[in-house]
């Protein structure tokens, strides 16, 4: 690139010299022909070997023939401008894609080089390829996690930002998982490795960054196909001016109107049109990768902008998706011993509940206590816990051991408890809503999305208390996997034409609903590995707010690709009108065509910037 | 079978637009796309053609523009 920009210093200053010797003829025009040379002797050579393969109408051939017949109507300096200007345009269009490639490219780095692993007492670097699991790693402060692990020893803050665009750090201690592609910022950690290099997070998110489908997007696809008949329609008009005017109009001269033609022909390279759509989208899902949001395409970018409906599956969308207990009732026995006898009855089961029944108890459970634990499936656990009969469970449990419970209307997942036959109470356990569930409703609802659905597994009493909590409009409960498709196709039929459906999920049991929805977006991208393949659109934090925060990327990278359209084309139809009246000269035509090249490209870079949207 | 390869040296977005174009023409293409910003090549074809498949592209690639250079990615 550095040869390129000092071939066109050089041509420059000759050709400047050329102008200043205006007095012996032969010389300055020696002078204009090397300058021509060292400015477009390359672009000449191509369009020569094009022509010898069969290839007429592309770029360079155009300006050669401009520059050319620029010399031989006598207008030297024109041809040479011509030749710099367009050079320059070039120039300034590789820098400004190479930049953008290699910032999007930086912003990626992720890959860990090499991994600190224990071998006996010795901790050795190897390649991460090479670690396998359960192999035991060290990160020190300032490297970056290799591989997926767990802690085992040590605490420390990592830098999640490169996977989640989130600037807070995170704690780690003994028992925490991390993610490899973290930064490790203070102390050492040591971890066990859980997933080999391959199915670690890094791997998974480098592959879907680099290997996103090449799907284009509508705009881009409208400027290739212009940019195929934009070039053939300028250059026939061309012919027509040179030829047509001189021999029907009086007094017409064939040197004005091959003139004109000629600055016909400096407009007709479509490049500056075509590099800006391409370069506006890829700096769009560059700057949503920086926030956490990868998009798979740009026709999934270019779609979210038209979102009129968007569907989310409730738990582990908008929900943590975790159990804890939120209320407990005890009935002749103190609270402490409800929430007691309750978690060692259910301490047998792997159920969510028995874990957050255990965790609101909070201490050791000590095995020797419980004894003949028999599980009724779909009603609960009877066990015998320290000498008393404890059963634990829904109504039916109730019912069938004939004992009196409270029924009144619960929301949440009621465990009744029962102490040697006689009622002890109740615990409520339920999901707790994300702290941004409801600003990112209020937040799509700004964004003119016409339609927040909510589709769930659980029951009418639930669904409809988070429903009203967070404003969703509208909530469809105790859906079977199955139901939550055809649901999906109902409220497709709700949508105008244009408008499109996002499906939001956390990609557990709802992969056939990413594939169907419009726009498919998948939460917590950093768990699930069928989210990331079935979605169009990953979401690595657990925020539903960045779903209007991708709408926002999207809305801003439209908007430039249009005003790129529409400010190019408009420009090169008005210089094109122009040179037809003979109004304008072909300095101008080629200045007008490189400046509307660059502010084009300088107005792509804008999508990538989305600090504030 | 889907092959994917790099451009290097991939610099003008309308050349990217034109390879696109003419690799789709090729017997036994299914779907190309050219990404211009990633500088990726995705060719779907038929099987047993695909080896002449990759050598045609080759070739219209540097019809195109003679400094790029399709690597396996």
């Amino acid at each position: 690139m550095k040869k390129r920009l000092w071939r066109i210093i050089i041509a420059a200053l000759v050709f400047i010299v050329a102008l200043l010797i205006n007095n012996i003829e032969w010389l300055q025009i020696a002078m204009f022909v090397i300058s021509y040379i060292i400015a477009g002797g390359d672009i000449v050579k191509r369009a020569v070997t094009n022509i010898l393969r069969g290839k007429v109408f592309d770029e360079n051939f155009l300006m050669s023939v401009a520059t050319i017949g620029a010399f031989l109507i006598g207008e030297y300096p024109e041809g040479i401008a011509v030749m710099l200007f367009y050079q320059v345009g070039e120039l300034f269009q590789s820098y400004a894609v190479d930049k953008s490639r290699r910032s999007i490219a930086d912003a990626m780095d992720i890959r860990p080089d090499y991994a600190n692993v224990k071998r006996g007492d010795e901790v050795i670097k190897i390649d991460p390829d090479e670690v396998q699991i359960g192999d035991i790693i060290v990160i020190k402060p300032g490297e970056r996690v290799p591989l997926d692990g767990k802690v085992i020893e040590g605490n420390s803050m990592v830098d999640t930002s490169a996977l989640t665009g989130e600037s807070v750090p995170r704690e780690v201690e003994v028992g925490h998982e991390i993610l490899s592609g973290c930064i490790n910022i203070n102390g050492v950690i040591t971890a066990e490795v859980t997933k080999e290099y391959g199915e670690s997070t890094v791997s998974k998110i480098l592959d879907l960054v680099e290997n996103a489908s090449s799907k284009k997007s509508q705009s881009e696809q409208f400027i290739t196909r212009f940019a195929r008949y934009y070039t053939p329609i300028v250059v026939i008009i061309a012919v027509f001016l040179a030829i047509i005017p001189p021999l029907v109009i009086d007094g017409a001269t064939f040197s004005d109107w091959i003139y004109r033609a000629l600055a016909f022909l400096v407009v007709s390279c479509p490049c500056a049109l075509v590099v800006s759509i391409p370069l506006s989208f890829f700096g769009g899902i560059g700057g949503a990768s920086r926030k956490g949001i990868l998009v798979k395409g740009s026709n999934y970018l270019e779609a979210l902008a038209e979102t009129e409906i968007i569907v989310f599956d409730k738990t582990g969308t908008l929900t943590k998706g975790v159990f804890n207990v939120q209320e407990v009732h005890p009935k002749g026995v103190s609270r402490e011993e409800l929430l007691e006898l309750t978690a060692y009855a259910e301490s047998y089961s792997n159920h969510p509940i028995s874990s957050s029944l255990k965790q609101a108890y909070g201490k050791e459970i000590d095995n020797g206590r419980i004894s003949d634990v028999e599980e009724i499936s779909g009603h609960g656990v009877i066990a015998t816990v320290d000498g008393k009969k404890v059963m634990a469970g829904n109504i039916k449990l109730m019912k069938k051991k004939n004992i009196a419970y409270f029924d009144g209307e619960l929301i949440g997942t009621v465990v009744h408890v029962a102490v040697d036959n006689q009622y002890a109470g109740y615990i409520v356990i339920a999901d707790e809503v994300k702290p941004d569930s409801a600003q990112a409703i209020m937040e799509l609802k700004a964004a003119n999305i016409k339609q927040t659905v909510m589709l769930t597994g659980d029951n009418k009493n639930v669904g409809s208390k988070v429903a009203k909590e967070l404003g969703l409009d509208k909530v469809y409960a105790e859906l079977l996997p199955a139901d939550k498709v055809e649901k999906l196709e109902e409220l497709f039929l709700q949508k105008s034409k244009k408008g499109k459906l996002a499906f939001v999920g956390d990609g557990i049991n709802d992969a056939p609903v990413l594939a169907r929805a419009d726009i498919g977006i998948a939460m917590g991208g950093l768990g699930s590995d069928a989210a990331i393949e079935a979605a169009d659109i990953v979401i690595m934090t657990d925020e539903p707010s960045k779903i209007a925060t991708a709408i926002k990327i999207s809305k801003k990278t439209l908007k430039i690709a249009s005003q790129n359209t529409v400010f190019a084309i408009g420009i090169k139809i008005i210089v094109l009108i122009l040179s037809a009246f003979g109004i304008t000269t072909m300095w101008a035509a080629i200045f007008a065509d490189v400046g509307v090249t660059i502010i084009a490209v300088l107005n792509a870079f804008r999508a990538l910037n989305v600090k504030n949207l | 079978m889907k092959k994917r390869f790099k451009l290097e040296g991939l610099e003008c977005a309308n050349c990217a637009a034109k390879m696109e174009r003419a690799i789709n023409e090729l017997d036994g293409v299914k779907e190309a796309t050219v990404n211009f910003m990633t500088q990726k090549l995705v060719i779907e074809g038929e099987d047993e053609k695909m080896p002449t498949i990759i050598e045609e592209a080759e070739k219209v690639v540097k019809d195109i523009e003679s400094h790029v250079i399709m690597k396996k990615a």
